[in-house]
């Protein structure tokens, strides 16, 4: 292999040296912090290295100086991987259904499709949530669509709880699965599921074993893309979620908001990363063993 | 034909239908309670445009918009030119260093916005960069690359070489190749990457909820600001305008990016 030419180092340098200052080093910055001691009022006191911030994740101290098990954040990142969880099979049995169905479509109509489902995904997050806001609250249209159908005659009271935070993120992130999902279905050879259905098979069988298995890298693309923003979610629970159902996001966001805790919130967000890495590690490794059986 | 009555089974049908319809429900849910004459933004009582008047009678409302698009305008050049060149210098490197760019290039859309965010707090308040208007463009430029990058990456490589060997072997400079023949061809790629980043840049709240400072509120910060005090339906008008923004942007990157696939498609124009 050819080291790369002077011309194109020069060209990709720019790029290279801007995310180093503003994406590598505020990373190694955070790591950092983690292993440092809070100043009162924020920021954080330079030299001594604890790890006061990992400690806390687990443990927490009485005013005698004890140690006491608190699983207080384990809980939030439990709940965390919970929504995300959920709501990364939720988009999967919308996605698989829409994508297959767009796959049928003439190519004109599938455009058309794909554009609606694209729109959605470019507006603006905050402003999307914000609806769902004017839809849940009590009295709001969903309670007023329920009742004038007789449905229901109190409210569902489903803002500000973690089903509210579901249906954000579920809202949220369902383009980023139909997408993948309808990329990997139309790659498809058509040939493939007509030899599939010439020798036999019911149409269940061609789903599973011969459809679900070929789209099965993006299908997982979609998964990571939608796990991976969920897990760190910060706007829906914000907006829907209230108080009962904080997600990782909102425990970071506290520590540089009203808790003034820096190390903390960099133990937390590193954490998160962490975890988030795996989650990656564990997708390439599935989809490696995909491509070889396939 | 069996494979169509596989893929096209009324219950895939229906299910689509109930996607489109739960993505599009709260979007005109919130355009349609814009126009609502009542202050109680859920009960309908008959139809006005006064809340649109308030919007653009509000002075807060017109210094975010102003400070978003200062933003969004100079992040988008920013990170539109750097990733033009990094497209350029990584068409014809070694797979080692493309994948060694490209691996950094993704790193903002990986890392969780959260965390992006609060690891460009920290670096500006330990360097003692104050926070403003300056701060929040260098933040938005991170995440405006990757965005602008891909198209321009995807446009680069539909690009035939024959054209640039061509030009050399007419005796064209590299500088003369670069202007006449590969940025007009990568116009539209560079393009729509410039509106992917200035929609992205204008949409963005995380971040910038982060890194600005009282004076350099953007727009997504001071709608947080107004649903978090629940005030009027004052926020429903600006919410429904800033939608009506971005459907435009979308619709015209969209318009543009399928013009560009059909010249592909239809081969290198005359």
């Amino acid at each position: 292999m050819n080291p790369p030419r002077a011309r194109d180092l020069a060209l990709t340098a720019p790029a290279l040296l801007y995310l180093t200052v503003f994406m590598i080093i505020p990373l190694l910055l955070m790591l950092y912090v983690s292993m440092l001691e809070r100043a009162p009022f924020g920021g954080v006191i330079w030299g001594d290295h604890t790890g006061v911030a990992y400690q806390k994740l687990l443990f927490e101290r009485d005013l005698a100086g004890n140690l006491s098990f608190n699983g207080d954040y384990i809980a939030i990142f439990a709940r965390s991987f919970r929504l995300a969880a959920i709501t990364t099979v939720l988009t999967l049995v919308i996605s698989i259904p829409t994508a297959l169905y767009m796959t049928t479509l003439s190519r004109r109509r599938a455009a058309f499709v794909l554009f609606l489902v694209t729109v959605p995904f470019w507006t603006n997050l905050l402003v999307r949530n914000f609806a769902w806001i004017l839809i849940l609250r009590n009295g709001g249209t969903l309670d007023q669509g329920l009742q004038w159908l007789g449905l229901t005659r109190e409210s569902l009271d489903i803002l500000y709880t973690p089903l509210a935070t579901g249906i954000g993120l579920t809202y949220s992130f369902l383009p980023f699965m139909i997408l993948p999902t309808y990329v990997a279905l139309e790659r498809i050879d058509k040939r493939l599921i007509e030899a599939a259905f010439d020798l036999g098979a019911d149409r269940w069988r061609v789903l599973s074993r011969v459809v679900l298995p070929l789209a099965m890298p993006g299908i997982l693309a979609g998964a990571i893309l939608v796990f991976v923003p969920c897990l760190g979610a910060y706007v829906s629970p914000e907006l829907l979620g209230g108080g009962k159902s904080l997600m990782i996001g909102n425990l970071v966001q506290a520590q540089f908001g009203a808790s003034r805790n820096w190390p903390f919130g960099a133990a937390l967000a590193l954490v998160l990363v962490a975890v988030l890495m795996l989650a990656l590690l564990l997708w390439r490794f599935l989809q490696r063993r995909m491509v070889r059986t396939a | 034909m069996p494979e169509q009555n596989l893929l096209s089974g009324r219950g895939n049908a229906f299910i689509a239908m109930a996607a489109l319809v739960f993505l599009y429900i709260p979007i005109v849910t919130l355009v349609a309670l814009s126009f609502n004459q009542n202050d109680l933004t859920t009960i309908w009582s008959g139809f006005s445009t006064k809340w649109y008047a308030a919007v653009l009678d509000n002075s807060d409302i017109l210094r975010a918009t102003k400070n978003s698009l200062i933003v969004a305008a100079v992040a988008t050049a920013l990170a539109t030119a750097t990733a033009t060149a990094t497209a350029l210098g990584v068409v014809r490197s070694s797979s080692a260093h493309r994948g060694g760019v490209e691996g950094l290039l993704s790193l903002p859309l990986l890392v969780p916005e959260i965390v992006t965010a609060v690891a460009l707090l920290m670096l500006f308040v330990l360097t003692g960069m104050p926070l403003g208007l300056l701060s929040v463009i260098l933040a938005h430029t991170v995440f405006c690359i990757p965005f602008a990058y891909y198209p321009i990456r995807s446009r680069l490589a539909g690009l035939d070489p024959a054209l640039i060997e061509a030009a050399a072997d007419l005796y064209a400079s590299p500088w003369k190749r670069f202007v006449r023949i590969e940025l007009p061809l990568l116009s539209a790629g560079i393009f729509a990457g410039a509106l992917l980043s200035f929609i992205s840049s204008l949409g963005d709240f995380v971040i910038t909820y982060f890194v600005s400072g009282p004076g350099s509120t953007t727009l997504p910060v001071y709608i947080f600001g107004m649903i978090r005090t629940g005030v009027t339906p004052e926020v429903n008008a600006l919410s429904a305008l800033f939608l009506l923004a971005s459907v435009v942007m979308i619709t015209v990157a969209f318009v543009i990016t399928k013009r560009v696939a059909d010249v592909a498609r239809a081969g290198p124009a005359p």
